[in-house]
């Protein structure tokens, strides 16, 4: 199971050191690929129907309908398709290598609870969210905060999918449609944000604050 | 009733509304919202009458903390549907932009039924979807506007509080595995139960992200950075519901969480916490109500405030009066927001400096200001004053008295600057408004019941509703 949180990982990074918005959203839907082998996996059996349906539901939220529906808003807001970042990218992929250590030197602090995990897991799952953490804050286009929004998900997924076995299968559905729900607003602002301010640079949207 | 019921009605009543389109059939809308309030809130007052059904299925089951969240909220909606009567009649026609005005009902009414089931369930895995929904149903609320700052506000919003409501779900990840192997669910109950055999490293670890991640939603300092340009932006009764009851469902998440620590022995470890973030709050409140030029953005500081102080309470162990003050502080502050939203459409601004002589130009308007105002700040003989000064001798009398000191300086201050404020609005020479209040006595309904609970409740305390927060406030390891 070591290729898939090694692939996991991997995604992240070149998200991390792309320039070019429409290869982040493929990776994103790769990273979504990746993640919904998982729960078949976890659960040892290809045959077991919980975790079918949560590969099925996965795959269809996080490789098909978001990223779809990322691709359209930025096809919609004709928008460079350069992520501009803060931080340039040789920096981003440095930080990216730094998060790495950090998370792998960082987790031997904390045993992991009984149960047979691969060792490569809390630190992977550590590591993408830090990256979509990064993302986040060294990015201020707002198709580019989703995708960090989103890499920051897929950490937590991953630490969830593969700690919790038994999580109620309704929960697992809710957070899903919770995600997808929360992407679609989003995908619609972005359209809001580019009709009002002609593109989606939040540094725009700065004029709320308390000094005058 | 059965209180599923609670939940399926709001939803069915969303997605009706959802597809009763365009502006001519706003008041059919309005009134399929007010109906559904009216009908939650008569479910949820039934679940009082004894031999009533609070269990479902373990999923959705009723305790008296949960209970105590639904009725404030079912309260709180009910009262709001009622000034959205007067409130969007007149701001119809006094806007030019227009947005999706048709997706307030159905917001609202999801919003109602996330938190309905967020103060139903008992599992930490279904309140986490459960306060993420309300996130999402509340973004469009603050966008009505369609104006550039709004769009500002929700987009700050809804990134923020979700990658914050992120964390949270981690931090419930750690907290399940740290019952692992022990073959828990995710109850709360089970939990506490089970808390002794916990993995208290990663219970530690678990509270933290998740006081984080829902701090950031309740609006603690230094997480409150989307709370101001939210409530500002909204429409009044948006703002009211943000203030009164959003902000409270985030504090149900912490105190869930609380629950389980508290079972482990690690309360002392959450309160440290749960104190200097408190603190935090009360001094950045603090900061930025001094001087404050937006009186709705001072509104919504005193909501970061409050939020604070609700977390030192609950951190020096004054859970009865943390949740006192919890109920509290959502009357005040529905009271003051509504009352704004009337300031707002009157003199059509939401600058301090251009609003003078509200007595004399507002005078029905002016006095339930002044009297919110009054009661959010502490004063008796409202209501806030009796539970501040609870959390005050329950900090002393717990040994607190470094958090107890600074929680009174603090008061203190932010006293004298919002006062200030508050005074400088109140008072004055008549004003002739560019706007005229029609519908007013939708408007003044509401307020007028929240300013006079807010004064029954300073004066008269009444023992069932003791009772009531006892039996909560046992939960939380608490109470007498």
């Amino acid at each position: 199971m070591d290729w898939l949180l090694v692939g996991v990982v991997l995604t992240a990074f070149v998200i991390l050191g792309s320039s070019r918005l429409d290869s982040c959203i493929r990776m994103v839907a790769l990273q979504g690929v990746l993640l919904s082998i998982l729960p078949p996996m976890v659960r040892g059996s290809l045959l077991d129907w919980h975790g079918l349906f949560l590969a099925a539901a996965s795959l269809a939220i996080k490789t098909v309908a978001i990223p779809v529906l990322l691709a359209r808003s930025l096809k919609q807001a004709k928008i460079k398709r350069e992520v501009e970042p803060t931080v340039s990218l040789h920096y981003s992929l440095l930080a990216g290598g730094a998060i790495v250590v950090i998370a792998f030197s960082g987790f031997k602090l904390l045993p992991v609870p009984t149960g047979p995990f691969p060792t490569l897991l809390i630190p992977a799952a550590l590591t993408v969210v830090f990256i979509g953490f990064f993302l986040l804050i060294s990015r201020f286009k707002a198709i580019t905060q989703v995708i960090g929004f989103l890499v920051l998900e897929n950490g937590v997924f991953l630490f969830g999918m593969t700690l919790i076995r038994d999580f109620p299968l309704t929960v697992e559905m809710g957070v899903l449609l919770d995600l997808w729900v929360g992407v679609f607003v989003m995908g619609i602002m972005i359209h809001h944000i580019h009709r009002t301010f002609d593109h989606i640079d939040t540094k725009a949207m700065a004029s709320l604050k308390d000094a005058e | 009733m059965n209180p599923i019921f609670l939940l399926l009605t709001p939803v069915a009543l969303g997605l009706i509304t959802l597809f009763i389109r365009g502006d001519r059939k706003r008041s059919l809308r309005r009134q399929i919202l007010f109906w559904g309030a009216l009908f939650h809130l008569s479910g949820t007052l039934s679940l009082f009458l004894p031999n009533s059904k609070h269990a479902i299925n373990p999923f959705l089951t009723l305790d008296a903390l949960g209970l105590l969240f639904l009725t404030l909220t079912s309260v709180l909606f009910f009262l709001v549907s009622i000034y959205s009567f007067g409130y969007f009649f007149k701001e119809y026609r006094s806007e030019q932009e227009r947005g999706m005005r048709h997706l307030y009902a159905p917001c609202m009414l999801f919003f109602l039924a996330s938190t309905t089931l967020a103060a139903l369930t008992s599992h930490l895995g279904l309140l986490w979807v459960a306060i993420e929904a309300t996130t999402l149903a509340t973004a469009p609320l603050i966008y009505y506007h369609h104006h550039a700052r709004a769009l500002e506000a929700a987009w700050k919003y809804l990134l923020i509080c979700s990658v914050g409501i992120a964390l949270a779900l981690l931090g419930i990840f750690f907290i399940a595995a740290a019952g692992k192997g022990k073959g828990l669910d995710l109850f709360v109950f089970d939990f506490v139960a089970n808390a002794k055999s916990l993995d208290v490293r990663w219970l530690k670890i678990g509270f933290l992200l998740v006081l984080v991640g829902f701090g950031t939603k309740m609006g603690l300092a230094p997480l409150h950075n989307w709370l101001p340009d939210a409530h500002s932006e909204s429409p009044s009764s948006v703002s009211a519901l943000l203030s009164g009851a959003l902000l409270n469902i985030a504090f149900l998440g912490i105190l869930r969480c609380y629950q389980i620590c508290a079972a482990a022995g690690l309360a002392h470890f959450a309160d440290t916490f749960l104190i200097l973030l408190g603190v935090l709050s009360l001094v950045t409140a603090f900061i930025f109500i001094t001087n404050q030029k937006d009186y709705k953005r001072m509104l919504a500081y005193s909501s970061v405030e409050h939020m604070g102080i609700l977390s030192l309470g609950l951190g020096v162990g004054a859970s009865f009066a943390t949740l006192l003050h919890m109920i509290n502080h959502s009357l005040a502050k529905v009271l003051l927001f509504l009352t704004a939203g009337q300031i707002v459409l009157g003199y059509r601004t939401k600058k301090v400096a251009e609003v003078h002589g509200l007595l004399k130009t507002l005078p029905a308007t002016g006095i339930l200001f002044v009297m919110g105002g009054l009661a959010v700040l502490g004063l008796p003989p409202f209501a806030p004053f009796i539970s501040e000064f609870l959390i005050l001798r329950d900090a002393l009398v717990k040994g607190h008295t470094l958090a107890a000191v600074l929680y009174l300086v603090c008061l203190g201050m932010i006293f004298v600057a919002m006062s200030k404020i508050l005074l400088g609005m109140a008072q004055g020479e008549k004003h002739e408004i560019p706007g005229a209040l029609e519908r007013y006595p939708w408007l003044m309904f509401s307020p007028m019941v929240l300013a006079a609970a807010l004064l029954i409740f300073g004066l008269y305390l009444p023992p069932p509703l003791v009772r009531f927060l006892n039996e909560a406030a046992r939960l939380l390891g608490g109470g007498s």
